[in-house]
C-alpha cells in the first residue's frame, strides 16, 4: 500500500455556517511538496467552507458555539469559526526525506 | 507644548481607534534617513533603561533625538500618549533573505486588557519592497485579547497589509495590533526601527480637538438607505468593518471602539450609530 500523508487546511469563516465566506486560512502540507508560511497569500483558496468540501476536503473539526462568559460578553479574541479539513495524498519514495 | 497644528486631527484619532494604526509616508527627510542608517545598522542602538522619560532617553544631537524631535513625529506621539511619555524599549529589526520564512503573526508583549494603550512607532529609514519582506500587520486587530504568539496558527487573514513604502515612512500602531516580519526574498537588508512608548497622563483629548462639533455625536438614522452617510464622519469611521471580521463579532468590535472613543473623549454619553445606547437602556 502506498504511503499517504495528511494535508491540513484550516479555514476561518465569517459565521458558523459552512457556506459563508472565508476570512482567514492556513495550509500545512504533510507531503512536503509545498511550503506555506505566514502572510504568503492574499486570496483565500476557497470562497466558502462549502467550496472546500466540494473540492474533496474532508471536514474533521468545527469550532464549538460557546456562550459568552458572564462579564465578558463584549470581549473579542481568537477567530471564532474555525474549520479544519484534511486530504490524504499518496507520497512516493521515502516520505521522511 | 507641541505646536497644535502638528497634533492629530479628530478624524485621524478616530481612524486610529477604529483600525489601530496611522501611516505617514515619507515623513522623515532623506538626509536624516541616511544618517540614521549609518549610525545604527552596524553599531546598534544605544541601551536605554525601560521607564526612562522619553525626553531624556536619546543621546544628545543623535539621529534618534532628531527623529523624535521632528515636529510631526512629536505631534503624533503627544496626540496618542501625551506629554511626558516613557521610553519602554526599542529594537532595530533587520530582515534579509538569510532570515528565512516570514515571522508568525503575533501581538506584542502579553495579554493587555487596558483601555490605556501604549504607542509603537515603526520607522522605515530605507525604501521597502514587497520582496524585501516588509512588516505585515492586521488593521483592526487591537481589541482582540489574545496571548502574544498564540495566534501563530493564522497564516493569512483578509485585509492584512504589507508595508511597502519609500524611505522615511512611519507607522503609528496601537500596542495590540497583530503583526509580523514578512518573508524576504531579497538579498538586501530591510531595517525597521521600532520603539514602544508608555503614557504617564490620562489619555483624554490629547489631540487637536478644535475640529469637534456638535454634529460629531449627534444621533443618526441607522440601517437607513435614505441617509447620506459620510465616509469621513466619526461615527461612520468607528462603525466600518474590516474584511476579516466575523459577521457577528464586527458588532462587538464597534462596541469596543466606541468604549475607547468615550474614554479618549472623556464623554461617557458618546455613541456611534446607537450601538451602546441600546444596550444601556435599562428602564426602571
Amino acid at each position: 500500500m502506498q504511503a499517504q500523508r495528511q494535508k491540513v487546511l484550516i479555514l476561518y469563516l465569517a459565521s458558523s455556517a459552512l457556506d459563508t465566506p472565508v476570512v482567514a486560512w492556513s495550509l500545512y502540507d504533510g507531503t512536503g511538496k509545498t511550503r506555506t508560511m505566514a502572510a504568503d497569500s492574499d486570496e483565500p483558496p476557497y470562497t466558502t467552507g462549502l467550496h472546500a468540501l466540494k473540492d474533496g476536503w474532508r471536514l474533521i473539526q468545527l469550532s464549538q458555539l460557546i456562550p459568552p462568559y458572564p462579564g465578558e460578553e463584549f470581549s473579542v479574541s481568537y477567530q471564532r469559526y474555525e474549520c479544519v479539513f484534511e486530504k490524504l495524498e499518496p507520497v512516493s519514495g521515502d516520505p521522511d526525506d | 507644548m507641541t505646536d497644535r497644528s502638528q497634533l492629530l486631527s479628530t478624524r485621524e484619532m478616530a481612524k486610529f481607534v477604529a483600525r489601530g494604526f496611522l501611516r505617514f509616508d515619507e515623513l522623515v527627510a532623506p538626509e536624516l534617513n541616511e544618517r540614521f542608517v549609518d549610525a545604527y545598522t552596524e553599531a546598534g542602538l544605544p541601551a536605554i533603561p525601560a521607564g526612562t522619560p522619553m525626553a531624556e532617553a536619546w543621546p544628545q544631537e543623535s539621529p534618534l533625538a532628531e527623529l523624535h524631535a521632528l515636529p510631526r513625529v512629536a505631534g503624533i506621539i503627544e496626540s496618542l500618549v501625551g506629554p511626558g511619555c516613557l521610553f519602554d524599549h526599542h529594537f532595530l529589526h533587520m530582515r534579509s533573505a538569510a532570515h528565512g520564512p516570514s515571522q508568525h503573526i503575533h501581538q506584542d508583549s502579553t495579554i493587555d486588557p487596558r483601555l490605556n494603550f501604549d504607542l509603537q512607532l515603526m520607522y522605515f529609514p530605507q525604501p521597502v519592497t514587497r520582496e524585501m519582506g516588509g512588516t505585515y500587520f492586521l488593521p483592526g486587530s487591537h481589541y482582540r485579547k489574545v496571548n502574544e504568539a498564540s495566534i501563530s496558527r493564522y497564516q493569512n487573514i483578509l485585509g492584512t497589509q504589507h508595508v511597502v513604502c519609500e524611505a522615511g515612512t512611519i507607522l503609528a500602531l496601537h500596542m495590540g495590533v497583530w503583526h509580523g516580519g514578512g518573508h524576504s526574498q531579497s538579498d538586501e537588508n530591510r531595517p525597521m526601527y521600532k520603539v514602544r512608548l508608555n503614557p504617564t497622563v490620562r489619555q483624554r483629548r490629547l489631540w487637536n480637538t478644535d475640529d469637534i462639533t456638535e454634529d460629531t455625536a449627534a444621533p443618526q438614522p441607522i440601517f437607513s438607505p435614505a441617509y447620506p452617510y459620510d465616509k469621513q464622519d466619526i461615527q461612520t469611521i468607528l462603525c466600518r468593518p474590516e474584511p476579516w471580521f466575523e459577521i457577528d463579532t464586527a458588532r462587538l468590535e464597534y462596541l469596543n471602539r466606541i468604549k475607547l472613543w468615550r474614554f479618549l473623549l472623556g464623554d461617557e454619553s458618546f455613541d456611534a450609530q446607537y450601538w451602546l445606547t441600546r444596550l444601556e437602556n435599562e428602564p426602571g
